[in-house]
């Protein structure tokens, strides 16, 4: 492996989070974000094509180092690690909502799910999945809500752009306005 | 089922519901639709509305108020279409329209709900290094506050101001005289002290003042050298030897 991957490697192993090529390349002020690509890519083969037991994932905008598949049940038996806390339906919903929606405000929110949904996206924030990013223009310019990072690292999502497009669902939804009778 | 853990109702058409199954009317609704196998997109509003009815009387749902909204939504419907209407008439709308496409809404969002919990098993099955730490604390969101909440937290400020204390002022002149008098002690005995040495322990303001222009006097004269380190480091006062006073 090159000085570069090497270097890379460290730094990953080092960190409990994923790492930005942005801030990978800081490691290094000669090396580009270019150089960097290029090293975390041959340091993902080099994990994908020897024996090992953990791979490089890209993940929520950044690389992490993550133990493999196969060995998750071993790994939880013998409490090495937590798993997450698993989200409720509640949530789930909420956080749905928010992710495509964004920036959304509380009321639109109730308005989808059809109840009161202050407390859920309290505990969202307080998880770090969802935060206010900004304020609305309308009546009482509300608080809208975005997802985080820590969303996308939870799904295991790169970026937003990886979760599935609403007209490949089953349900496709009309567009807004009222239907047409027929 | 057996040995349920949460309350169930269980209707004469023998479908068994479980109040924590839902996550609010609407989710009550798809579960009634997709059990009855009707079509969303032209809902037998009447016989839902029933099912929706008997379901949350039956849980005790009726107290939600989310619910009862929607069960009086169902009524408004049904009874909507009841209302004659001539045939060929284009000017009807559908009353069920708004709720059919909240509900195809909400069965697109329940959809997103599966992939994401998906998503959020799979990633679960890897772990990172060690444990993450807890995301930091979110900051607490804008300040609502009603007028009269507001005055009576500046009410509560101010009641904390004790009553305002009158002092009655002496004239204490400085002692200059008697503070260069001790510099100069110093100066004799050490060729270098510190602040501390001149003023003493505890020193009043008068001590310092008085100290602090004697200080400046002497080294106006040539007597001493004043220097300090940095902003608010220990002024060191050092004795003057190449210069001699005039």
């Amino acid at each position: 492996m090159s000085p570069l991957a090497q270097l890379l490697e460290a730094a990953l192993f080092a960190s409990a989070r994923p790492i930005t090529v942005e801030e990978l390349a800081t490691l290094d002020p000669q090396a580009g974000a270019a150089a960097v690509r290029g090293a975390l890519a041959e340091l993902r083969d080099a994990f994908a094509t020897g024996d090992h037991g953990v791979e490089l994932v890209e993940i929520a905008q950044g690389w992490q180092f993550l133990t493999r598949r196969e060995y998750a049940e071993a790994i939880d038996r013998a409490q090495f690690a937590l798993r997450p806390r698993r989200l409720s339906p509640a949530a789930l919903e909420t956080l749905a909502i928010i992710a495509y929606r964004q920036p959304v405000g509380r009321v639109e929110v109730d308005e989808i799910r059809g109840v009161d949904s202050g407390a859920v996206i309290d505990k969202l924030s307080e998880r770090g999945l969802v935060e206010i990013v900004t304020r609305g223009e309308g009546l009482g310019r509300p608080l809208l809500y975005g997802t985080t990072p820590q969303f996308l690292e939870i799904l295991g999502l790169k970026d937003l752009d990886e979760l599935p497009r609403l007209d490949e669902l089953s349900v496709a939804l009309r567009p807004p306005a009222p239907a047409e009778p027929e | 089922m057996s040995a349920p853990t949460h309350p169930v109702a269980q209707d004469s058409s023998g479908f068994v519901v479980e109040l924590e199954q839902f996550s609010g009317p609407l989710d009550l609704l798809l579960h009634l639709i997709r059990e009855d196998e009707v079509d969303i997109t032209d809902l037998p509003i009447a016989k839902i509305a029933d099912q929706f009815l008997a379901v949350i009387s039956e849980l005790g749902l009726d107290q939600a108020a989310d619910y009862l909204e929607m069960a009086a939504r169902l009524l408004r419907i049904k009874a909507q279409m009841l209302l004659p209407r001539r045939l060929g008439d284009d000017e009807w709308e559908d009353p069920r329209a708004e709720l059919v496409r909240r509900l195809l809404e909400y069965q697109q969002i329940h959809e997103l709900v599966e992939w994401l919990g998906a998503a959020a098993a799979r990633r679960a099955e890897q772990f990172g290094r060690g444990f993450s730490p807890e995301p930091p604390a979110a900051p607490p969101a804008p300040l609502v506050i009603d007028l009269n909440d507001l005055l009576a937290a500046a009410e509560r400020v101010i009641s904390l101001i004790p009553e305002p204390v009158l002092h009655r002022v002496v004239p204490r002149p400085l002692d200059v005289e008697g503070a260069t008098e001790r510099i100069q002690a110093l100066l004799t005995q050490r060729a270098a002290f510190g602040w501390g040495d001149v003023v003493g322990e505890r020193p009043t303001i008068v001590d310092v003042l008085s100290a602090f222009i004697a200080l400046l006097e002497l080294a106006k004269r040539g007597s001493l050298h004043v220097h300090q380190e940095g902003p608010f480091a220990p002024i060191q006062i050092r004795r003057e030897s190449a210069r001699a006073a005039p």
